[in-house]
């Protein structure tokens, strides 16, 4: 039995390395590469309590198929918004998008 | 009708004229004088009726033989006054009163006749005139107004007559006064060249002032009477020996004087100021200047009558504790010696006037001079005499003067000279362009000198001088002495002012073109100057000879009725008669020889006084105003220094600079200074630094924050990130530690 | 160690490596490439959980849908992307240490957590059970509507947003 700490901690490094990517990189399109990944570490550690704690119940899997359907709703919006900055401001880089600033 | 109702009734239409005329009828002259004429007629027709009422009941004016009505008007009744009863008003007809009625209605009904022909009614509205100004020709432009205001005059002196206590006949006699004041200022706007000369609005103020005077006085004494008896009303104080009993040993806080005394001087006061006695005489010569029948109605008939009506009425006040042959009360006393001196004073003062209506100024307050003379020696009915037929014969000659002028004002029109139309030296020959104001104005001049037997004027006079000779002593023979002498000026004055005006040939070719007057004036003048010569024989003495008999002594039957104790008649002396006699024919023949043919700038033949002469003309300089001296210089006369100008400079200088600017406004500016002062400290000190400066220490702390943390929002997503991961992290290691260990 | 084990380290080690290519690779192709190898790496764990249909939801899902996605963004954005230069921003240190430290936290609490483990096997019909349970409405039939309409109104909103306004 691959004991239930293992994938804890595997999707806890993946988690954080996804974390790294979203604060890290310039491009925005990589920054919602790394909100892929860190969503999922987050699936991974769902299934993984589903399958040790209460492998009788749907729930668990209940809760990865949401998570899976939302992470899709979002990466699509935004992807969208991406390309919409993109036709105004020529630029995709999160950092020169500070139209918001004081 | 009962006659009480009556008598309620004689004062209203008047009042009601005025009313009307003042609200409705202004604009309409025609139904002005309509609705005023209507109004006195109404008057005096109720107040015949009422009179001749009176004239059928036996022994009027004993005990409840009178008409009387009262109701209560102040209803208060408490411990510290005397008498716990209300205050009544209301109405008294007794013999004095019915008399009143007779000739004040009478006369009043005259005048207002007279004043529509004296205001040029008829003639269109002349464009030249303007209202405040007396016309020239055409309509007088407030003819309205001046109908009115005899209304009003008219309601007060009524009111005056009918009353039945002392507060609404002082009432009336306020009223009285009011219109002295509007009517003398008539022409308010009327100016004259010599700014020395008394304008009409000057002569109002005068009138009114002076008067005022007398009238505070009377009031304390009302006061004071009210305080010792608690009531004022006629019946109550003066028919009652007990309530006079108790004034006239009661002692007032004036040592020697009873309150009977004190309360009789200060009311005299009110009469001296009314009835323009000395020293209060000032204001009736400048009262001329109102329009003629305003002199008539008010200054010889009717209002300074009240003031002597007023002494008649308070008779048994003044005298109480006087009996025949004891000594005079101090109010009699000072009513003999004030009421003699004036008529003689003011008599020489009339011998040196050129105007024809001052002259009649003086005439008036000499004869007034009489009636209270004749009070103040206790000849009761005599004074009571005199004052009805003084009233026929002055209000005759005052209508009669204004007839003249406005004669003399025709002829100037014709030859547009510019003098003083009311100048006798102007006039002359008047008797044969006038003849009916001539004759009517003969007889009131021979009534006024005394004329026997068919003259009004002989009958009353003979009664005063006949009742100081019957008092004898050192009172009835001074009084007797001064009034003969008055008596004989009187009839000189007279004989001059007729002679100047009427006799002798035109002075001046307006008096050349004068011509008689409308109707409206003319026939006042015979109504009048019939009972200037049938009025006296009410009044013939029973013990006369020849005559005496003849007709009983009606008046002095009926009005005696009055008093408590009815007075008795006196016996007949020849002294008193011979005197009158002399003494007016006399006079009158000295006047007609000095001054039947005058001619046109020939000098006064009075002016041989010299010095007299100028004293007189002067009126003894005893006059508010200035006087022009010889050197054509302007001095003040004696009042004006003595009381004038000291309260000028009161007001002026203490309390217009001094209290009022110095000390009040001084006061209030420094308030205003400290006020400023206080409210600029606690600007600076409080307002500012701690209110304003918390609110903007505030605002800056805002903003100091803001400024300083607003780096934090730079736009960047991911920099927010990582703040929010901070704090998840620090809030993880806060939360999860202790889990942890 | 059993075979599970080994084949469960083999593929964290796989995952592990792919994510840190992916957030470090400077060709933004090459990380989308890299996320497809760590989305594979998922699926295979997914099947080491006995979830079979989600190993096979991810691969359809994730790799199918939503990584060609990622790459279709990549390319209608290319023109300006400089894939030569430091991806990194300016703070990038600062993102580093932030995942450190998380990665420190979670890994001392982590073993102290006592889990209330089931030492049972999956039902054979857990994958019925699960197909019932999306439609049952006393179960997850609602969450399931909900999601649908989610995705509904993200597909009407990205077109929207990145719709061409000429």
């Amino acid at each position: 039995m691959i004991p239930l700490s293992w994938y804890l901690t595997l999707a806890a490094g993946v988690f954080c390395i996804g974390l790294y990517g979203v604060l890290a990189r310039k491009n925005a399109v990589a920054i919602l590469m790394g909100i892929e990944l860190m969503l999922n570490a987050v699936n991974i550690n769902l299934v993984a309590f589903w399958r040790y704690l209460t492998p009788g119940n749907a729930s668990g899997q209940m809760f990865a198929i949401i998570v899976f359907a939302v992470a899709a709703a979002e990466a699509a919006v935004g992807l969208a918004l991406i390309i919409s900055i993109y036709r105004r401001r020529n630029t995709v880089i999160a950092e020169d998008i500070d139209l918001m600033k004081w | 009708m009962s006659s009480v109702l009556l008598t309620w009734l004689i004062p209203i239409p008047p009042l009601l004229a005025f009313f009307l005329i003042v609200l409705f009828t202004n604009r309409n002259k025609g139904l002005s004088h309509t609705v005023a004429i209507a109004s006195i007629i109404l008057s005096w027709l109720m107040s015949w009726m009422v009179f001749f009422r009176a004239l059928e009941v036996k022994g009027f004016g004993e005990a409840e033989n009178i008409f009387h009505h009262a109701v209560d008007w102040l209803p208060f009744g408490s411990a510290a006054v005397k008498n716990t009863a209300p205050l009544q008003m209301g109405v008294l007809v007794d013999p004095l009163t019915a008399v009143m009625l007779f000739f004040v209605s009478l006369t009043c009904f005259m005048i207002f006749v007279y004043s529509v022909g004296y205001s040029h009614w008829g003639q269109p509205r002349d464009a030249h005139d303007t209202p405040g100004n007396p016309p020239h020709n055409g309509i007088e432009p407030m003819y309205s107004r001046f109908f009115a205001f005899l209304s009003l005059f008219a309601f007060g002196m009524l009111t005056l007559v009918v009353a039945d206590n002392l507060l609404l006949m002082f009432i009336g006699w306020e009223i009285m006064g009011l219109c002295s004041y509007l009517l003398i200022g008539f022409w308010h706007a009327r100016q004259y060249a010599d700014p020395h000369q008394i304008t009409p609005r000057q002569a109002a103020i005068k009138a009114f002032l002076t008067t005022r005077v007398g009238d505070v006085l009377m009031m304390l004494g009302i006061v004071y009477l009210y305080a010792h008896t608690g009531t004022l009303s006629f019946r109550e104080i003066l028919r009652n020996e007990e309530v006079l009993q108790g004034l006239a040993t009661a002692p007032s806080f004036i040592v020697g004087l009873s309150v009977a005394s004190l309360v009789g001087l200060l009311l005299f006061a009110g009469t001296i100021g009314k009835s323009a006695q000395f020293p209060l005489h000032l204001w009736l010569p400048d009262a001329m200047e109102g329009p003629t029948p305003v002199s008539a109605m008010i200054h010889a008939a009717t209002m300074v009558s009240a003031g002597v009506y007023a002494m008649i009425r308070l008779f048994p006040l003044l005298s109480a504790g006087w009996h025949e042959g004891q000594y005079l009360t101090p109010p009699m006393l000072a009513m003999g010696i004030i009421g003699s001196f004036t008529a003689l004073f003011a008599a020489t003062i009339a011998v040196a006037q050129n105007d024809v209506k001052k002259v009649l100024a003086y005439s008036t307050i000499s004869q007034l001079g009489y009636m209270i003379a004749a009070l103040g020696i206790g000849a009761y009915t005599a004074a009571a005499f005199h004052l009805v037929t003084h009233a026929f014969f002055k209000a005759l000659l005052f209508l009669g003067s204004g007839s003249v002028i406005h004669g003399v004002e025709h002829g100037m029109r014709h030859t547009h000279e510019q003098i003083d139309p009311q100048d006798m030296r102007n006039m002359g020959g008047l008797r044969h362009k006038m003849p009916v104001t001539f004759w009517t104005f003969l007889i009131g001049g021979l009534a006024l000198s005394g004329f026997p037997f068919v003259t009004a004027g002989f009958w009353s006079k003979d009664a005063i001088l006949g009742g100081a000779w019957a008092r004898g002593g050192a009172s009835g023979t001074i009084v007797f002495v001064v009034l003969a002498l008055a008596a004989f000026l009187t009839a000189f004055y007279t004989m001059r002012q007729i002679s100047l005006t009427f006799l002798g040939s035109p002075r001046t070719p307006s008096a050349e073109h004068a011509s008689e007057n409308v109707w409206t004036m003319t026939l006042p003048l015979v109504v009048l100057a019939f009972f200037a010569v049938t009025a006296g024989w009410v009044g013939i003495p029973a013990s006369f000879p020849a005559l005496g008999g003849l007709l009983p002594n009606w008046f002095h039957e009926f009005v005696g009725g009055t008093l408590l104790e009815r007075p008795a008649a006196e016996a007949f002396n020849f002294i008193p008669l011979l005197t009158s006699l002399i003494v007016a024919l006399g006079g009158l023949l000295a006047g007609w020889w000095v001054y039947r043919d005058i001619r046109a700038g020939q000098k006064d033949p009075a002016e041989i006084l010299g010095p007299i002469y100028t004293l007189l003309k002067n009126k003894y300089y005893l006059d508010t105003g200035k006087y022009k001296n010889a050197a054509g210089e302007y001095k003040d006369n004696v009042y004006e220094f003595l009381f004038v100008r000291p309260v000028v400079w009161f007001s002026e200088t203490f309390v217009s600079v001094w209290v009022d600017k110095g000390l009040i406004d001084g006061t209030l500016h420094l308030i205003g200074r400290t006020a400023f002062r206080l409210g600029s400290i606690f600007r600076d000190y409080f307002d500012k630094p701690v209110v304003n400066g918390s609110g903007d220490l505030a605002a800056a702390i805002v903003q100091w924050f803001g400024r300083n943390f607003k780096v934090i929002q730079t736009g960047k997503v991911q920099q927010y990130l990582v703040v929010v991961m901070v704090i998840v992290l620090a809030l993880g290691v806060v939360l999860f530690l202790p889990l942890g260990r | 160690m059993t075979a599970m084990q080994i084949i469960f380290l083999i593929t964290g080690a796989i995952l592990l490596a792919a994510s840190t290519m992916v957030v470090t690779a400077r060709n933004l192709v090459h990380a989308a490439l890299w996320l497809i190898a760590s989305l594979f790496t998922v699926a295979i764990l997914f099947a080491l959980l006995e979830a079979g249909f989600l190993a096979a939801v991810q691969v359809v899902l994730y790799i199918g849908a939503i990584a060609i996605l990622i790459i279709f963004a990549i390319m209608l954005t290319r023109r300006v992307m400089q894939d030569s230069g430091p991806q990194t921003n300016t703070q990038w240190w600062l993102g580093g240490l932030i995942a450190l430290a998380l990665f420190g936290a979670l890994w001392f609490i982590l073993p102290s957590v006592v889990y209330p483990l089931a030492n049972a096997s999956v039902p054979d019909n857990s994958l019925k059970t699960l197909g019932f349970a999306l439609v049952d409405m006393n179960q997850y039939a609602l969450p399931f509507e909900v999601a649908s309409v989610l995705l509904l109104v993200a597909l009407i909103g990205s077109i929207v947003v990145a719709g061409d306004r000429k």
